[in-house]
């Protein structure tokens, strides 16, 4: 294996180069990897690394409730700081140091002017309680975003303020639960495909529904006959909703869609869609043209806000009609020229407030950034070169790994499962360990859960056809290794990284969820 | 003299002086792989047969355990909470969960023997 | 497009090995009904210079806290942010990594979140911390539904001085989801008395210190009473920056500690992203949501971090989670960590002194202003005036034509109560400076004469 500069990224297995990668230093570093201890290990809590002005003197008003005893904080100066924080994120990969297929979870390219126009002190330094009269600029901004978003997905309204994807998903089935006990008719039973993300049939029992699965056809896609069979077995008149991904988590579009809103709405029933796969379709397919009453959008995934290492996300929820008048507050209001922030529910039938203020809005910046930079032909050809790359990758390894769900198209990602390692000893998780080795973060592994060992590739639009012909390369290259009995090598891996596999097991065991002194 | 009963959803239950001892059997440890917590039962609370009573996890998986029995919970393994290895290392003997009465000695006819809970695994694995 | 790095070639490549004519094909091919791009009517994309000046003029229309004198609080608080703290979460490596899920490779995430943990956890006042909830508000939310399971009980009653907002999202969830809420009394400038609301049934007191008002409460009485009922005390602070000045909730009894961590190291944003604190005692960890970190091992012995205890989780245990959050706010628990790093307890004490000294002094000016009463006997930053006779909210809108951004008027939070129209909450942080105390104490003289 070559690198772009043609050079080999790894001298062969036995040759004297070979102890001089893996040899052991005097300080424990290892040229730019450098090893870094705990703050509390390095800081004292006489450290400080602000210059505050000193207090006035004046006689406290604390009521007797002055701290009488140490927080156990520790400090450091500014540059001990910066080189603390420096060093750790050089044990991170990310978007910007290499390809990171992580299925389900759009690691696309984070435009940097997103960054810049978010942190414009009239959006990064307004309080969401000063007086709305001294924010029109925030309000139309919000009201810019919303009508984008509207338009993409063929929605009648939108609750902007769901704090990520999850967060969206309990937005639109409490509108669902609300609208089912407005019309006097409750139920109680909500359909999730086996395929679904965990937070599907999480969000519907937080609510206190009963999850009931719908099984994959052999194709990977939901069919109407299995929701008729699902909803039969309930009686009929007691499914809510069914809580359905389009494009799923198989990667493929749900061709019955339609046909399941019908039945589902024939039934008085609602339609969730969860709108986590929607990078593959912005720009060319409608969401409401297929008969979804509800779906998340989340902004850190299609409308590229960072993903910042596990946050923050923004899940604005995109409504049908039906479901519309109760969405949760706040919500914007146009009269005429006038455009408010309606922040209480009374003499409105919306279901309630889902977190204080008004939302996410530094996703909204940054979101509504990334909109206007690609228009709406931009976001076309963005859908169009995610599915694109994905499909080429399936082109190019569908004869080394087994695609579980036959030859429909991929939509942005695509699935293999470990059955034609099998034998090797080699496991999905052992072939991830070994990507991480060659460089690149591995796809999501062992989701979904309806196929043994299961690997989801989503490249995006942002990769270029070297960096994914390299990848593929190097897939091709360690299915072979695999194949040739080099099992060893892959259980050992990662052995090129900061650390190697972590013991997870005794991590659970023995919970240490903190620094103490006495440690 | 105690004698063994199996569940199929891979409990086992052991019998002597009319208490069960009811834990997970080798083949269901094997299946979870390393069991890092255990959750149990009070004590003296009821269970009817088929409620879940108990909860064991791996790193990453977690299963219910369910009553094979209707009874009331009479002991439980305090010593899986610190160590719920043991749970791999001696599933059948000191990994045991917890203990119930038996009201209803009935509802032993419905468990398997040893013999057929065999076949059971080698059918349904 | 200056976002996409395939060419014509480059398509056409791709396109023949996949077999198909064309992307729109492969959309046929998926069975995916897609619509004509004109039929969209919106319009197609802009430069980055075009996109800045569009932006620009939005922000542009908006008075930003830094541009004038600004007393606003109420659960989100104006604080100066050293400059390194942006400067480091903007690293790419933690800007642009996701939840890191191969640990491997995610040892700078996962190392501060643990550091985050155990500052949260001193802080708080608890044993251990959770890596972060959406904010302060959702947390008050998840503690209440941790509560309920942990004591199996269904009630919750609600301080009447906890933020309104976070008493509309705990409402908003037990209404949804089956549980029962009781509404304790608004007691401005007071201290209600909640034993009476709590009883068998009751599963925790929810309690807000500094509450919404800036009182500052001492929570050991109501810890005991909620205790001895089996209830468990969940403790609620919006301005944690208090805590390096007075006790933390969890020396007072607390059981759950929530915590809005804003202050710390993050912006206003328009009220978000904010991030969640969670703490609480280590009994309660099987029960605690989100994600969580923990220390280990990797294969050669060497110390190392992962996510753990992952079956409380929904990707695992999916309807039987304890929560349903996925993503939390990681970036935003990255820059807390990095500000209280750069404080530690020297910083973060002297902080809170100065927060607290000169809302102390400020209130003492206005306090003497006719027509003016100060509300609060113990406060941290934030305290309540009541205008005799007079809106608040047409005070501040007055104040707010001059370019002074007074505080947060009694109608704003309870749009139905006319028994706070009166009253208006200031806040006070080391970033107001001495003329911006002169005009708002001329301002609001004005105000009420006029």
């Amino acid at each position: 294996m070559l690198n772009r500069q043609g050079r080999k990224t790894r001298p062969e297995a036995g040759s004297e180069d070979n102890n001089n990668m893996t040899g052991e230093t005097h300080s424990g570093h290892k040229g730019l990897q450098m090893d870094e201890p705990l703050l509390f290990e390095i800081g004292s809590p006489a450290k400080t690394g602000v210059d505050l002005p000193d207090a006035p003197t004046v006689d406290d008003k604390l009521g007797g409730l002055a701290r009488d005893e140490e927080i156990g904080l520790y400090g450091l100066s500014e540059p001990e700081a910066v080189r603390h924080f420096v060093r750790l994120s050089q044990k991170n990969y990310a978007i910007d140091s290499g390809f990171y297929p992580l299925g389900s979870c759009t690691m696309k390219h984070n435009p940097r002017l997103n960054e810049k126009m978010a942190r414009l002190a009239g959006f990064g330094d307004i309080h969401p309680l000063q007086p709305l009269s001294s924010v029109p600029g925030a309000l139309k901004l919000m009201e810019e975003l919303s009508d984008w978003l509207l338009k993409l997905t063929g929605m009648a309204s939108i609750a902007l303020s769901p704090k990520a994807g999850a967060h969206g998903e309990l937005c639109g089935m409490m509108a669902i639960k609300a609208a089912l006990d407005a019309a006097g008719s409750p139920r109680d039973v909500v359909l999730v495909p086996e395929s679904a993300h965990g937070t599907n049939p999480a969000t519907a029992a937080l609510l206190g529904f009963k999850v009931r699965s719908v099984p994959a056809d052999k194709d990977g896609t939901v069919r109407v006959d299995a929701v008729r069979a699902a909803m039969k077995a309930e009686g009929g008149g007691d499914v809510a909703a069914i809580m359905l991904t389009n494009p799923n988590t198989c990667g493929l579009f749900e061709r019955e869609i339609k046909e399941i809103a019908d039945l589902i709405h024939g039934s008085g029933g609602y339609f969730y869609c969860d709108g986590a796969n929607f990078n593959a379709i912005v720009g060319r397919v409608r969401p409401g043209d297929l008969g979804i009453d509800a779906m998340h959008l989340n902004l850190h995934k299609t409308f590229s806000t960072p993903h910042g290492g596990g946050g923050p996300g923004s899940g604005p929820v995109v409504l049908s009609d039906r479901l519309a008048a109760f969405a949760p507050v706040p919500f914007l209001r146009r009269d005429g020229d006038t455009l408010t922030l309606v922040e209480e529910t009374d003499g409105t039938q919306s279901f309630g407030r889902l977190t204080a203020f008004h939302g996410q809005m530094g996703m909204y910046v940054r979101a509504l950034t990334y909109i206007l930079s690609h228009g709406i032909d931009g976001l076309n050809a963005a859908s169009g070169d995610a599915v694109l790359n994905a499909n080429y990758i399936r082109a190019k390894l569908k004869d080394v790994l087994n695609q579980p769900f036959g030859d429909q198209a991929s939509m942005h990602e695509v699935l293999f499962d470990e059955s034609s390692l099998s034998g090797t000893g080699v496991t999905t998780l052992d072939l991830a360990k070994a990507l991480i080795d060659e460089g690149f973060h591995p796809m999501t592994i062992y989701f979904p859960l309806v196929v043994k060992g299961a690997m989801l590739i989503e490249p995006t639009e942002s990769e270029s056809i070297e960096t994914i012909d390299q990848f593929i390369d190097v897939m091709r290259s360690l299915i072979s290794e695999a194949h040739e009995g080099q099992e060893d090598k892959f259980h050992a891996a990662p052995i090129h990284t900061p650390r190697r596999r972590l013991d997870e097991t005794g991590a659970a065991r023995k919970p240490i969820l903190r620094w103490n002194a006495e440690n | 003299m105690s004698t063994t009963y199996y569940s199929r959803s891979h409990e086992y239950v052991k019998v002597a002086d009319g208490i069960a001892t009811i834990g997970i059997t080798t083949y269901a440890q094997s299946q979870l792989g390393d069991i890092v917590f255990v959750e149990l039962p009070e004590t003296r609370r009821g269970f009817k047969r088929g409620d879940e009573a108990a909860v064991v996890e791996s790193v990453k998986a977690a299963s219910e355990v369910y009553a094979p029995l209707t009874g009331e919970t009479t002991e439980a393994n305090e010593s899986l909470i610190d160590n719920p290895a043991l749970a791999n290392e001696d599933p059948e003997g000191d990994g045991w969960f917890f203990k119930m009465s038996l009201d209803n000695e009935g509802e032993l006819k419905d468990l398997m023997d040893a013999e057929t809970y065999q076949t059971f695994v080698k059918e349904t694995s | 497009m200056r976002y996409l790095p395939h060419t014509k070639q480059s398509r056409e490549a791709m396109l023949e090995a996949i077999g198909v004519s064309s992307i729109d094909q492969i959309f046929k091919d998926a069975g995916a009904p897609q619509i004509a791009l004109d039929d969209f009517a919106l319009p197609k994309h802009l430069s980055e210079m075009e996109v800045e000046r569009h932006m620009a003029a939005l922000a542009a229309q908006n008075r930003a806290a830094g541009a004038g004198p600004f007393f606003v609080g109420c659960g989100a608080y104006k604080h100066h942010v050293p400059a390194s703290v942006d400067h480091l979460i903007q690293r790419s490596e933690f800007l642009t990594s996701y939840t890191p899920y191969q640990p491997e490779i995610s040892q700078g995430t996962l190392q501060y979140l643990f550091e985050f943990q155990t500052q949260v956890a001193a802080l708080l006042g608890g044993e251990i911390a959770n890596a972060s909830l959406y904010d302060g508000s959702t947390g008050c939310g998840e503690a209440v539904l941790m509560a309920h399971r942990l004591t199996r009980r269904k009630k919750a009653v609600l301080a009447g001085n906890l933020h309104p907002q976070y008493g509309a999202v705990v409402k908003t969830l037990s209404d949804m989801s089956g549980f029962e809420v009781v509404d304790g009394t608004v007691t401005p400038g007071g201290v209600e008395d909640l034993s009476t609301l709590i009883d068998d049934e009751t599963s925790c007191v929810v309690v807000q210190t500094p509450d919404i008002f800036g009182t500052l409460h001492d929570l050991t009485k109501i810890a005991e009473t909620a205790q001895a009922k089996g209830a468990l005390l969940i403790a609620v602070v919006t301005e944690v920056v208090s805590l390096g000045a007075v006790k933390s909730p969890g020396s007072m009894g607390a059981d759950i500690i929530v915590a809005e961590g804003q202050s710390i190291g993050n912006g206003l944003n328009f009220g978000g992203p904010y991030l969640g604190l969670l703490a609480t005692r280590h009994k309660f960890v099987r029960q605690m949501p989100g994600r969580v970190c923990g220390e280990t091992v990797d294969a050669d012995g060497e110390r190392g971090y992962v996510l753990t205890l992952s079956t409380r989780e929904q990707h695992i245990r999916r309807e039987k989670a304890t929560s349903n959050i996925c993503t939390n706010s990681g970036l935003c628990c990255l820059a807390f960590t990095i500000h209280m790093t750069l404080l530690g307890e020297k910083g973060l004490t002297k902080l809170s002194r100065l927060n607290h000294a000169k809302a102390v002094q400020l209130s003492q000016q206005l306090a003497e202003i006719e027509g003016v009463t100060l509300l609060n006997d113990q406060f941290f930053n934030e305290f309540t005036l009541k205008l005799e006779g007079r809106d608040a909210a047409e005070v501040t809108a007055q104040l707010a034509a001059k370019d002074i951004l007074a505080g947060v008027p009694g109608g704003r939070l309870w749009p139905e109560r006319d028994d706070v129209k009166d009253l208006l909450i200031v806040a006070v942080t080391e970033t107001v400076t001495d003329a911006d105390f002169d005009a708002l104490v001329a301002g609001l003289k004005e105000a009420l004469n006029a």
